[in-house]
């Protein structure tokens, strides 16, 4: 009955989800964008076209991606503005880095290890969603904003006080508070705020381009979904989503957790690829990065995300040559973007251009026409 | 004895956070933004301050006035040239333009003034502190400054408000925009003159706070900023008196939780704390309660 | 109404992703050309030179642009240097990418990182890809253990708890020891750690975080009420400021004793120095000593940048000296690879090789990278230094 009810209800985000053909359509981009831009910096690795520095940012930016995928799951879908993504990724980092470190003589295989450290790191992410999504999803707004910012810089608190090391038989020994005693250097695993230390890497560039198309596959499949769709009916019409018995804190909270379980996968993956990791690192600059790249990529819009969190992850490197001037051309760049994209006036304008100098507009009829007349009142 | 100390030093700080609070909740309450660009307006009304009376040798007080005009004007112009593009918009593409103010604040500060941390002279300097009880109790000027000083603002404030013409239309374009309009309501004004007020307030905020701690660096704004919002929400983003309240209490409960529990958990302490409230009271201490309408 | 706006998102981002690409592209084809020029050594540096822990990241900027700027007037027709310093905004990650940026322009020593928690992932990257590395300040055990090409300029954190409460046993017998150190920070932990574990006796502990870094109200309460009569200040000047102004607002006036953090606590500007009477620290270097080198040197900064140069920027001028001397003794010429540079530089300070500089007349490192080279006990009196 709900079902029949949900899909007659008129609403923007619904029509697209409904409609078997946005759905592929979407797909087919967002895997198109993962699989091509896979292929182009692989080739451009291996052909000695893309230096050093980018290539030490494949897996950052396929963390980030996965990252913005992830948030756009409790932002754009479920509609919640969330401040404390980086808490559930800090979750993950350190668990991985801990169950890494334990698997080390265990199992000699890296990519195992890699996978079973980011299945707990997925649960243990999934369980702080749990515990910080059920008291508080029936907040509104900018209250549960708050909130998860107030989570975030909590388990950042935390990981300020947790160590975790191996003694000489490779026992794991946790510790509040205080350092552990009687160990050497080599055998700390998480030593309050150093943090993470001694990681041997493990993560590459493929593993994390499958760990992207993983979240990839799982958040366009929920928004497909039966339950995507209730997610969004309740994002767009609260009341009318109550109305036809639609549970509302169930949706929520399955969103929430499983954007927190994905991101702790995310997490774990970028813990695994440097040598050491700090919880300073996963702060509120962190959180609210993520959901720049969300916003800037446009709020729902799974592949805008991506291509933006590709973008503003590089974008501070290729700022360099302006040397002292680099983070304040970032910030002004981020500025401009954002007044670019989402201004009325000058979206019209942007509109307008685009039509004229769009090759494919002959493809679709009816939309090609509507922005031509905008354009010719702009001139 | 103790615990009056902690509960005075407590309040000092608390006094910041509200002051702070008071900006944030302000613009919040008429343009349903989250101008994280607050705390980084503090620290520009910080440096004005500085260079005002270590270089141009005004006195103090002076000094702060000359802070207080610079920030209007810096707040207006923000308002103008980042914020107002983005009106009607949606509230997170202006979060996120305003952080991206609050890096280019950073940023300029940093190009400006330098990174090497400077140490603020204290507007109430050489005065203090005071000894009360045998001296068991002492208090110093600058905690009595902030606490006065946020009281004295609160209620210009609150008279503000409620009595003014202007201060009638800010509540009228923050309770509905378009009404507001149709009333003859100049938008643009009020929420311009919510910015200059709210900037200006940031400008004493700065100079309070860098009085009560002195140093003064291009990333000073951030953390207090962050611990204002979180005042602001605590008593109701939106609310007058709320942001008062949040900041206090939030002040008491951090120094609290650094003197009787654990100075390693405290900001984790004063987080939690934000939460239990909001679960009791989802709007804050002293919110508005959202109807909905169907 | 959607879609269109997507569209428009996706010029933006094109847009940008033209810009980035050709910024990518002009950084790595003119690091083809210039590699191994007409005898010139490119020194690459790493460390925060924005966002909150900048003022380290630009002293160590000043402060070797100086001895590069002096190595190559001194000498036009000999070995000329390049720096080259690039911004890690106090992140690993950032700091990584730095590397690469470095590496990518053809950088033949790195000097770095400024930081600790940046320096052990970056130590990581230089190790796996033979860089030879001279950090002038970071100063944890992780960025020098298990790599053979990573050198301390600067006095590693066990070792400078260790000399701080040796100090303090033997000096303060019978003080109560009470300590405020920085829970987020390896530095300030990492010397907390040592010192606790070599002080042996009761000591009354009281952090802070970088976040809670403002109100100090509390620590100082604490220590007063268990009499705490000499106070240990692990941390950087910046935050030690704010503590002596919190403790004179509250009449609470014990020994403070600080370590190599510390210095530079004189010169911020507005700093009434009153407060710091009595101030006793360990460090290696301050701008007022009599020796005639720390001398030269804080004038030549001082002219060159107007400020006075702290402990970073000392460490970082030694570096570029010592780096130059050390290179000299490898026979190598400046047309050699970053391997090569590597294996011959670990060579050169695993050997007999010694260092004379500001921070240290005598410096030598062992084979785990550490320096040797002895601190110096100061008081602050009158607004000065005096040694002990």
């Amino acid at each position: 009955m709900a079902d029949r009810i949900l899909k007659s209800i008129n609403t923007r985000g619904l029509k697209n989800a409904v409609r078997g053909s946005e759905y592929k359509k979407e797909a087919l981009i967002s895997y198109g964008i993962l699989i091509g831009g896979y292929i182009l910096l692989q080739l451009g690795a291996m052909t000695g076209l893309i230096g050093r520095n980018l290539q030490g940012q494949f897996v950052p930016i396929c963390v980030y991606v996965s990252l913005a995928i992830s948030l756009n799951l409790v932002v754009g879908i479920s509609g919640e503005l969330s401040l404390g993504h980086a808490g559930f990724m800090a979750v993950g980092a350190f668990t991985g880095a801990v169950v890494v470190r334990v698997l080390e003589n265990g199992i000699g295989f890296a990519p195992l290890r890699l996978l079973i450290a980011l299945l707990i790191s997925a649960a243990m992410a999934a369980l702080a969603g749990l515990i910080i999504g059920l008291p508080i999803l029936g907040l509104r707004g900018d209250y549960l904003a708050i909130v998860t910012l107030a989570f975030g810089e909590i388990i950042k608190n935390f990981m300020n006080v947790i160590y975790f090391a191996l003694d000489e038989n490779g026992h794991l020994k946790f510790a509040f508070n205080h350092e552990i005693e009687g160990i050497s250097n080599a055998g700390r695993v998480l030593t309050g705020p150093i943090g993470a230390t001694g990681v041997t890497k493990i993560a590459t560039f493929t593993y994390a381009a499958i760990l992207t198309a993983f979240t990839l596959f799982v958040v366009l499949n929920i928004k497909n979904s039966k339950q995507g769709r209730a997610i969004m009916a309740i994002r767009d019409n609260r009341i009318a989503g109550e109305s036809i018995g639609l549970n509302v804190k169930k949706y929520k909270l399955m969103a929430f957790v499983v954007s927190a379980s994905l991101a702790g996968m995310a997490g774990c993956m970028f813990g695994q690829n440097f040598s050491t990791l700090a919880p300073a690192k996963f702060n509120f600059n962190t959180s609210v990065l993520i959901l720049v790249f969300v916003v800037l990529g446009g709020i729902g819009n799974i592949w805008g995300g991506m291509i933006a969190a590709a973008l503003l992850t590089i974008l501070p490197e290729a700022l360099r040559q302006f040397s002292d001037y680099r983070m304040l051309a970032y910030s002004i760049v981020l500025i401009g973007v954002m007044i670019a994209t989402y201004n009325p006036t000058i979206k019209s304008r942007i509109s307008a251009f685009w039509n004229k100098v769009n090759p494919f507009k002959n493809k679709d009829k009816d939309k090609g026409k509507k922005p031509k007349k905008t354009g010719k009142e702009a001139a | 004895m103790n615990l009056l100390n902690s509960l005075i030093s407590g309040l000092s700080l608390g006094s910041v956070y509200a002051i702070i609070a008071l900006g944030y909740t302000m613009v919040y309450g008429i343009s349903k933004m989250l101008n994280f660009a607050h705390g980084d307006v503090i620290m520009v009304g910080g440096y004005i301050s500085f260079i005002m009376s270590m270089y141009v040798g005004m006195n103090g007080w002076l000094a702060l006035l000359v802070a207080m005009g610079a920030c209007t004007v810096l707040g207006i112009v923000i308002e103008r040239l980042a914020y107002r593009p983005l009106r009607g918009t949606g509230s997170l593409a202006v979060l996120i333009t305003a952080i991206g103010v609050s890096y280019f604040l950073q940023n300029m500060a940093l190009l400006i003034w330098g990174a090497n941390p400077r140490v603020f002279p204290s507007i109430l300097k050489g005065k203090g502190p005071y000894r009360f009880a045998g001296g068991e109790l002492i208090i110093s000027a600058e905690s009595i400054l902030t606490i006065v000083a946020i009281v004295v603002i609160m209620v210009v404030l609150t008279m503000f408000v409620n009595k003014t013409k202007a201060g009638k239309a800010m509540r009228a374009v923050s309770e509905d925009n378009g009404a507001a309009q149709l009333m003859g309501i100049n938008v643009n004004q009020s929420i311009s003159l919510t910015f200059a007020i709210g900037s200006a307030l940031a400008a004493v905020a700065g100079v309070l706070m860098c009085s009560a701690y002195p140093v003064l660096m291009p990333t000073t704004g951030a953390m207090p900023g962050i611990k204002a919002f979180t005042a602001a929400v605590f008593g109701g983003i939106g609310s007058i008196p709320g942001a008062m309240i949040g900041g206090l209490i939030l002040g008491v409960i951090e120094i609290f939780a650094k003197s009787y529990i654990s100075t390693e958990l405290s900001d984790a302490i004063v987080f939690a704390c934000l939460i239990i409230v909001l679960l009791v009271r989802p709007t804050g201490l002293l919110g508005k309660k959202i109807s909905e309408k169907v | 109404m959607k879609k269109t706006f997507t569209k428009f998102a996706a010029v933006a981002m094109a847009c940008m992703m033209v810009f980035a690409m050709t910024a990518c592209g002009g950084g790595s084809s003119d690091s083809g050309s210039s590699e191994g020029g007409d005898n010139v050594l490119k020194l690459g540096g790493i460390g925060p030179t924005t966002g909150p822990a900048a003022l380290y990241g630009n002293a160590v900027k000043n402060g070797a642009q100086l001895a590069v700027d002096e190595i190559n007037a001194a000498n036009p027709d000999g070995l000329q240097l390049s720096w080259d310093m690039q911004d890690d905004e106090h992140d690993p990650e950032k700091s990584v990418n730095a590397y690469n940026k470095l590496v990518d322009d053809g950088m033949q020593i790195l000097i770095g990182s400024v930081t600790s928690t940046p320096g052990a992932a970056v130590a990581a990257e230089a190790d796996a890809n033979r860089t030879f590395a001279l950090t002038p300040s970071a100063s944890a055990p992780d960025v020098t253990e298990g790599h053979d090409n990573v050198f301390q300029l600067c006095f590693s954190d066990p070792n400078q708890g260790i000399a701080s409460a040796q100090y303090v046993k033997e000096n303060f017998k019978d003080a109560k020891v009470g300590v405020i150190y920085n829970n987020s920070d390896n530095y300030s932990s990492g010397i907390f750690n040592k010192f606790k574990a070599e002080y042996g006796g009761d000591i009354e502990e009281t952090t802070f975080t970088t976040d809670s870094a403002t109100n100090f109200d509390a620590q100082l309460t604490t220590l007063k009420n268990a009499n705490v009569d000499l106070v240990f200040l692990p941390i950087y000047y910046t935050e030690a400021s704010l503590i002596l102004d919190a403790a004179k607002k509250m009449d609470y006036a014990p020994k403070f004793f600080g370590c190599d953090g510390m210095d530079g606590i004189l010169d911020i500007e507005g700093f009434d120095t009153s407060l710091a009477e009595g101030l006793m620290l360990l460090t290696p270097y301050t701008p007022y000593s009599e020796d005639e080198k720390s001398k030269a040197f804080t004038e030549a900064y001082q002219a060159a940048y107007n400020e006075t140069p702290i402990q970073f920027a000392a460490d970082a001028y030694d570096c570029v000296y010592t780096i130059y001397d050390a290179f000299g003794k490898t026979g190598l010429d400046a047309s050699a690879s970053m391997d090569e540079i590597c294996e011959a530089m670990i060579g050169v300070f695993t050997g007999d090789f010694t260092a004379s500089g500001v921070t240290a007349e005598t410096m030598k490192w062992n084979a785990n990278g550490e320096v040797e080279k002895t601190p110096k006990v100061c008081e602050i009196k009158d607004g000065k230094y005096v040694e002990k």
